[in-house]
């Protein structure tokens, strides 16, 4: 196949991975999308084997055909609220294999490259494997921390931005030295040495993210593995490789952003603060009783309401509630109520987590709504059923400009004329922000394991 | 209670005093059901005779034939009917007083429209279940009587609009000529108005219909027919599921529209009803007349007095060419099929009520409450009210309070000249350093961005699990830079590419497969 040919190919591949993420703007659309992805990716792997550029074709087969089988089993086999760690896990994937193509291609020079060109070439490569490695640790990191290994509390070392600028300090020195080199094997060494750095970096830098901050996490890592394969990209000369980075790199930039915006925080903040820091004074302390009901009394009034709006959080996902909960809107529309979903941008551990959760439990996505498209309607609503949720629903966020969450939008869930709170216990949620929801007059605590809770309710309600 | 009383309950079916009521309440089919429950099933004699039933047929499913009325009445314990209880002309006596004290009574009662009726049969210590107040819950669906004669009514109106009406129901293209389809409109899409659209749509009709509900818009989409809308914000949903009484505004509204449409349409089905009250008056004398010739009204509400201000309960009436249906039998006029649908709904209640060995209703059982409307000497109607639609509905109305301002949305901050000049200075060094391979590349590489981020900001937010793993397949595509490494000799390059190879192959393989798994999921 010559080159132009597949050239053409490439471009025709990039165009199809536009179309894939262009498909996931609406259900419709979103199967299709997926598979001008995969159709893409199809025509790429095979004209890049049938170019001749590819000699190791044994290697090949031996490297990809158990990876297909292993990718294959992991897709198959993850729990939908284990969602969170595969993408992590993922994301690692892309950063590991950027730098070992950094490494290899510095290892196997092109000829003929000198001057500026040369420079340019070597710096790729140096910011291709360092993208890479901050990738790879980081997202190992996010996924221990996802997958309960390593505590989901954020480690605050004395002086951590101090350490993380040297940390960059010392990368942009051996990147000095790196390009400065005089033999392969002397640049070998710097680079291997960079690799060490800045993946040292990048468990630092999410050891000191907590989980809950997590969404804004994986998503920068999604962003850091395009940037990844962007570079890559650009080392071997590579436009599909440029596309996809970029898109992969903007995609999980905006991704980011978005979930900063649902807290009301900088992604600096996010990365590098944490709750807490910026105190403008005392937060107003959360003064009365919460009132608490039997789950009787709870399936009475679900029985009686007209329209109810469920708020699920993390704590759904981690009881795995959602098919409980799927069951008892499932009876209750049968009653004839109105029944919907409301979803915060950061309810979970992953952007569009809740979406996903409540799919899987078979919840038509048409009752799933955002935060925006319910909010004003939550004053008409006779019931709001908030499943493990805490910050999200917290009213100081826009009464008290003291608390820490002040100014970041919430599901104003107190306006309806009854909210049931299903929560394991009075604790505060991640922010440590004390809610005073749950002392309001119309709110009432439904305390135990969401699960268990629902289970009951489901009972009840089918009796 | 009655555990060491083996003496089965005795069950009486009598005859049907109305001359137009052509059911029966037991049918032979349901008495075999009745006895295999434990009760004796005694019928008066002709009791089925309208209902294309014969006495010997009832004799051969196990049931007692009884001449009298008051003979079987006497022996009774139950009475199951199809018309409220009346005066009895041939005896001079009332049904009520002919029954033992203690009865049960299972039938039609209406007991907004009868409360001397309720007073009689208290004052006689029925218990009464009136199968007309069985509320629309899903559990009671087997006994919701209601939906289950007016599904046949709704089907008869337009056997008779077709009859009535002198012209073709559906379009014809004939050697002859061409001729138009009918255009029907249906008034209110409950269970009668939907199985109207059916059959007006099986005879070829074009089908129109309005509800004060928009949630039925659907149902009435599904069945085929157009659905009319206001510009009008009202719902119109009460409890239970049956329509609530609308405001002014609304009626006003409401009439324009069939005041328009009256001109349109050929035939005119209304089954607009409002429980425990009058029927809602929505065809004018004025819109009759503005029908063309031969037109054909449908009054199902005729029995609670008609939702067209000219319909004659009970009979047909031409006004001025269009011809106006106020049958209250029609479900009557299939009597057999509507006979054993009735006493099906009937016997199950019936079996709810007996599980616990004798007939005393279950107080805490909220389809029994329901329906009960006489017991133990009381009225018992209306059931206590549970908070409901209703109350919700009160401040629905109201206008909403001026919209808060939104504290999600922050005004955006315009993007600072700073971040244009910066960006223009790297261009620039880009420009003056970079070689000319580099800056094809970096092209590509800008556009890209941009692309990106047009394409993913209208990604929906509920897909951005999906959107994360997708990119987690597509960024496999570093997999090309494994490949390219790969050599056929074995050294370190080749290690680090395969690595790499293999990788990446896991990210395609996974993101594709598990974003499709995640996508199959989502369900309207």
């Amino acid at each position: 196949m010559s080159n132009n040919l597949v050239t053409v190919i490439y471009l025709f591949s990039g165009a199809l991975f536009i179309l894939s993420l262009g498909g996931l703007s609406q259900q419709e659309t979103a199967r299709r999308g997926n598979l001008f992805g995969l159709v893409g990716m199809g025509l790429a792997l095979g004209a890049a084997v049938l170019s001749g550029q590819v000699t190791g074709l044994a290697a090949l087969g031996v490297a990809a055909v158990p990876a297909v089988a292993i990718g294959g089993v992991l897709a198959a086999r993850v729990e939908m609220t284990s969602m969170p760690q595969l993408v992590a896990v993922l994301h690692s994937f892309v950063g590991a294999a950027a730098v070992f193509v950094g490494l290899a291609s510095y290892l196997h020079p092109h000829a003929g490259l000198s001057g500026a060109e040369r420079l340019v070439h070597d710096v790729e490569i140096y910011v291709g494997v360092g993208v890479g490695a901050v990738t790879f640790t980081g997202s190992i990191v996010a996924f221990l921390k996802l997958q309960g290994t390593l505590s989901g509390a954020p480690l605050l070392l004395p002086g951590r931005h101090a350490l993380n600028l040297a940390l960059l300090a010392v990368t942009v020195w051996l990147g000095a030295r790196f390009v400065g080199a005089g033999s392969v094997d002397e640049g070998q060494q710097w680079l291997v040495a960079a690799t060490a750095v800045t993946g040292g970096l990048g468990v630092h830098l999410v050891m000191a993210i907590g989980g809950a901050d997590m969404p804004v996490v994986v998503s920068m890592l999604n962003s850091y593995s395009g940037w990844a394969a962007a570079a890559a990209g650009f080392m071997l000369g590579n436009d599909l490789l440029i596309i996809t980075g970029a898109l992969v790199g903007s995609s999980g930039a905006i991704l980011s952003h978005i979930m900063c915006k649902g807290m009301n925080r900088s992604l600096a903040n996010v990365i590098l603060g944490g709750f807490g820091t910026p105190a403008k004074g005392a937060a107003a302390a959360v003064t009365g009783t919460h009132q608490e009901l039997a789950v009787a009394e709870a399936t009475t009034t679900l029985r009686g309401a007209q329209s109810v709006v469920i708020v699920p959080g993390y704590g759904m996902a981690v009881a795995h509630a959602q098919h409980t909960l799927s069951e008892i809107v499932k009876l209750l529309r049968e009653r004839g109520a109105t029944v919907r979903f409301a979803i915060h941008p950061v309810a979970g551990r992953l952007p569009g987590h809740m979406n996903v959760l409540l799919a899987e439990a078979k919840v038509p996505y048409d009752i799933v709504k955002e935060m925006d498209e319910i909010n004003e309607d939550l004053e008409r609503t006779d019931v709001v059923l908030v499943i493990g949720a805490n910050d999200i629903v917290n009213p100081s966020a826009i009464d008290d400009p003291h608390s820490a969450i002040a100014g970041m939008p919430v599901l104003e869930v107190w306006k309806a004329k009854k909210v049931i709170v299903m929560k394991r216990s009075m604790g505060s949620g991640y922010a440590g922000v004390d809610n005073p929801l749950f002392v309001k007059p119309n709110a009432w605590m439904l305390f135990g394991d969401a699960k268990k809770v629902a289970d009951q309710v489901l009972t009840g309600l089918r009796s | 209670m009655n555990e060491q009383d083996k003496k089965p309950l005795v069950i009486a079916v009598p005859r049907e005093l109305d001359d137009l009521e052509r059911r029966v309440a037991v049918t032979p089919r349901t008495a075999v059901r009745l006895r295999q429950l434990g009760f004796s099933v005694h019928v008066q004699r002709g009791a089925g005779t309208r209902a294309e039933f014969d006495d010997t047929q009832y004799a051969e499913a196990g049931a007692t034939l009884v001449d009298g009325l008051e003979e079987l009445y006497a022996g009774a314990d139950a009475v199951l009917k199809v018309g409220e209880p009346a005066m009895v002309p041939a005896l001079g006596r009332h049904e009520v007083d002919l029954m033992r004290e203690g009865t049960t009574l299972i039938g039609f009662v209406w007991p907004a429209q009868n409360k001397d009726l309720l007073a009689r049969l208290a004052a006689r210590k029925v218990t009464t279940f009136a199968m007309d107040a069985v509320p629309r819950i899903s559990r009671a669906q087997k006994m919701d009587a209601l939906s289950a004669m007016a599904n046949l009514a709704g089907y008869r109106a337009v056997v008779a609009a077709a009859e009535a009406y002198p012209r073709l129901l559906s379009g014809q293209v004939t050697a002859a000529g061409t001729v138009a389809p009918a255009k029907v409109l249906v008034i209110g899409a409950g269970v009668a108005g939907l199985a109207a659209i059916g059959a007006a749509r099986g005879l070829g009709a074009i089908v129109r219909a309005f509800d004060t509900r928009p949630a039925v818009k659907e149902q009435v989409e599904s069945m085929g027919a157009e659905f009319l809308t206001l510009d009008f914000k009202e719902d119109g949903a009460g409890a239970g599921g049956y329509a609530k009484e609308m405001s002014q505004e609304f009626l006003n509204a409401e009439l324009a529209l069939f005041a328009k449409q009256a001109m349109e349409v050929d035939i005119i089905i209304t089954t607009a009803l409002i429980p425990g009250r009058p029927a809602p008056k929505l065809i004018t004398a004025g819109m009759v007349e503005s029908m063309r010739e031969g037109s054909v009204i449908v009054d199902l509400a005729a029995q609670q007095g008609g939702n067209c201000a000219l319909t004659v309960p009970g009979d047909k009436v031409v006004h001025r060419t269009v011809r106006i249906l106020g049958y209250t039998d029609l479900t009557s006029r299939m009597a057999i099929q509507a006979s054993w649908l009735y006493s099906s709904t009937m016997v199950n209640l019936l079996e709810e009520v007996a599980k616990g060995g004798s007939l005393q209703p279950n107080l805490e059982d909220e389809v029994q409450r329901g329906a009960l409307v006489t017991h133990a000497g009381e009225v018992t109607w209306p059931p206590p009210r549970k908070p409901t639609a209703q109350d919700a509905n009160v401040t629905r109305d109201k206008p909403l309070p001026p919209k808060q301002p939104d504290h999600g949305k922050k005004a955006e901050k315009p993007a600072s000249p700073l971040w244009a000049v910066a960006a223009l200075v790297v261009a620039l060094v880009v420009g003056l350093a970079a070689p000319p391979s580099f800056l094809g590349h970096f092209t590509v590489f800008v556009l890209s961005c941009f692309v990106g981020y047009q394409v993913v900001w209208n990604v929906s937010p509920s897909l951005h699990t999906p959107l994360m793993s997708v990119t987690n397949a597509i960024s496999g595509i570093i997999i090309l830079g494994g490949m390219l490494q790969l050599t056929n000799e074995f050294n370190a390059t080749t290690v680090l590419g395969a690595v790499a190879v293999g990788l990446a192959m896991i990210n395609i393989a996974g993101g594709f497969l598990v974003t499709r798994r995640m996508l199959a999921m989502f369900q309207r």
